[in-house]
């Protein structure tokens, strides 16, 4: 701060608290309709405190139990989304590390080629080329199975830029004395270069994590049957086409469940949050 | 920018590029040509025969009025969540720079919605805007204000612009954060004491040296709202009434999966790489700018 201005700083925590208030208020009004039975929800205005009826809700969504519902339990989704999250995530990361390596650390013919193949795939996301994908990922086999799920989002090159951008960084004497140390290519990735990544590795975490969980045309078109929606899709689903009555308790604690782990990795990890969001764009 | 040292080694580079290539050539390259290829051809509803029709796609397109009328809204849907997104959160972020007690929890609270699943998103939207049920509509009903997206085109944009600020305002938030925070006080102090207030200072020295950042931000929030918006509208509004928030996207799947039209659906997409493109274009000329800043 420049100077004191009591004023300004009251006016600051104002429009903060605003601003708060207003982001906030969705993901409340979400967790109060999920404490609250469907009936209750459905009166005008509907309540705007927590009611008693949390536990119910909750159990209802996550074995599947609801009364009008055709939907599977919420528990095997969150299952799904986990196993295809973490396929992305870690696949991502590790495959990325080691071109990036390659790329970086070696000299080899068609390098500039290789590089750029990677790189174009950075302009095109995965909603501009989602028919023939799915034919491609159709024709393998692979529809409604963890791996056609998770891979083709694998095919994008955020996580390999990144780590470029960060090994290029590293100090050419490292890799100088892990030469004349006798080191072997795989030894100076295993030994120097992972553990100096630590931090980016954590940051592209974060970043990853999320966008496995939230994606949502893909599995939308990719998983057909009810066993292998991931939580997001399960919601959609739910919603439905209008039949059957929305129980809105129900699905608003499916959407508090599928809020959960996104929000928890954010919130905990923070600092490497904003750190991968700010590096990865650059 | 070339490393000095490195290693030798003729099979061990394509080793470890190999698992990276093989599935950017097998889900990227591939369907990124099939749908150059079948943008050129015409099938029919069952799949069983395929015919070359040239650019007859691409005219198509070109004379379906409501594909136009798509770009319209598309274009005035991206304004929208460009300009409402980028000044919400410059204006709290510019406030949040200020603030030392309890900036952590305004932050913490600000990029919730950055973890937040669209769909989510879409869905809490339209819980609060529900026609029947929704607590917003009750309140607005109260102003005398008849609120009903499943009705009035203007509302439903509203709703889907509403819905997609929201969840891109943790993102807007924190860039404008990391920019202000890298401008030297000692800019503001100097201002200070030549007597400009935070109202000038602001105008004068803090937004100009954001300029880089409000640009790539401006590029960023473009490609969300042409892009990354599909699964709100499809929670909201499902594109509707009848196509007034069908955005590009939300066409290309609506018109290959519901519709079944392939060909019309690759010409689609081949339209959308080209904008995505000339979106990166621009945004890499910008980069060199930065570099030389």
């Amino acid at each position: 701060m420049v100077e004191r201005r009591p004023l300004l700083t009251l006016l600051a925590h104002g429009v903060m608290i605003l601003g708060v208030l207003i982001v906030a208020f969705p993901i409340y009004l979400a967790f109060v309709a999920s404490t609250h039975t469907a009936s209750e929800i459905m009166q005008a205005p509907m309540p705007i405190l927590p009611g008693s009826h949390l536990w119910e809700s909750y159990q209802a969504a996550l074995m599947g139990t609801g009364a009008a519902s055709s939907s599977a339990p919420v528990a095997r989704m969150i299952w799904v989304s986990f196993v295809i999250t973490f396929i992305i995530t870690f696949g991502k990361i590790s495959i990325s590390l080691l071109s990036a390596f390659a790329i970086v650390f070696f000299r080899f013919p068609l390098r500039q080629l290789c590089f750029w193949a990677v790189f174009v795939t950075l302009m095109l996301p995965v909603e501009v080329r989602i028919g023939p994908t799915y034919q491609v990922v159709a024709d393998l086999g692979m529809i409604n199975t963890y791996a056609g799920l998770s891979v083709p989002l694998i095919a994008s090159a955020t996580a390999t830029f990144l780590f470029r951008q960060f090994f290029m960084s590293v100090p050419d004497e490292l890799t100088e004395a892990a030469r004349m140390d006798g080191a072997s290519p795989m030894r100076f990735f295993i030994d120097i270069l992972l553990p100096l990544s630590k931090t980016s590795i954590a940051a592209l975490f974060v970043i990853q994590f999320i966008y496995g969980w939230n994606q949502y045309l893909w599995p939308l078109i990719a998983a057909t049957s009810e066993d292998m929606y991931p939580v997001v899709i399960g919601i959609k689903r739910m919603i439905g086409g209008g039949e059957t009555p929305v129980e809105w308790n129900v699905l608003m604690a499916t959407a508090i469940l599928a809020m959960l782990p996104p929000g928890i990795v954010v919130v905990l990890m923070q600092k490497w949050f904003v750190k991968g969001l700010v590096d990865t764009e650059k | 920018m070339e490393k000095r040292v490195w290693f030798r080694s003729t099979w061990l580079p394509w080793f470890l590029l190999a698992p990276q290539l093989l599935v950017v050539g097998v889900f990227f390259f591939w369907p990124a040509g099939q749908a150059l290829v079948q943008s050129l051809q015409q099938q029919d509803a069952f799949g069983s025969s395929i015919t070359w029709v040239g650019l007859e796609n691409f005219r198509a397109l070109w004379k379906d009025s409501t594909y136009l009328e798509s770009f319209k809204t598309t274009l005035v849907f991206s304004l929208l969540v460009t300009s409402l997104g980028l000044s919400i959160a410059l204006l709290l972020a510019v406030f949040a720079d200020r603030i030392r007690y309890g900036a952590t929890f305004y932050k913490t609270v600000l990029i919730l919605p950055y973890a937040v699943a669209p769909v989510v998103t879409g869905l809490l939207w339209s819980f609060m805007f529900s026609t029947s049920t929704g607590i917003v509509t009750y309140w607005l009903k109260h102003l005398g204000v008849h609120w009903n997206h499943l009705l009035n085109g203007n509302d439903a944009m509203a709703l889907v612009v509403m819905a997609a600020v929201w969840k891109q305002i943790s993102y807007n938030f924190l860039f404008f954060l990391a920019g202000l925070t890298s401008i030297p006080k000692s800019l503001l102090e100097a201002a200070a004491i030549d007597g400009a207030r935070p109202w000038r200072r602001f105008w004068t020295i803090q937004l100009p040296l954001l300029s880089p950042t409000l640009f790539f931000l401006m590029v960023i929030n473009m490609v969300y709202a042409f892009f990354d918006t599909f699964a709100i509208i499809d929670s909201t509004t499902q594109g509707g009434p009848g196509k007034d928030t069908a955005t590009l996207v939300y066409r290309v799947y609506f018109d290959g999966f519901r519709g079944m039209d392939f060909g019309g659906a690759a010409a689609q997409s081949v339209v959308l790489m080209a904008i995505v493109i000339g979106l990166t274009v621009v945004q890499f000329r910008f980069i060199e700018k930065k570099v030389n800043y």
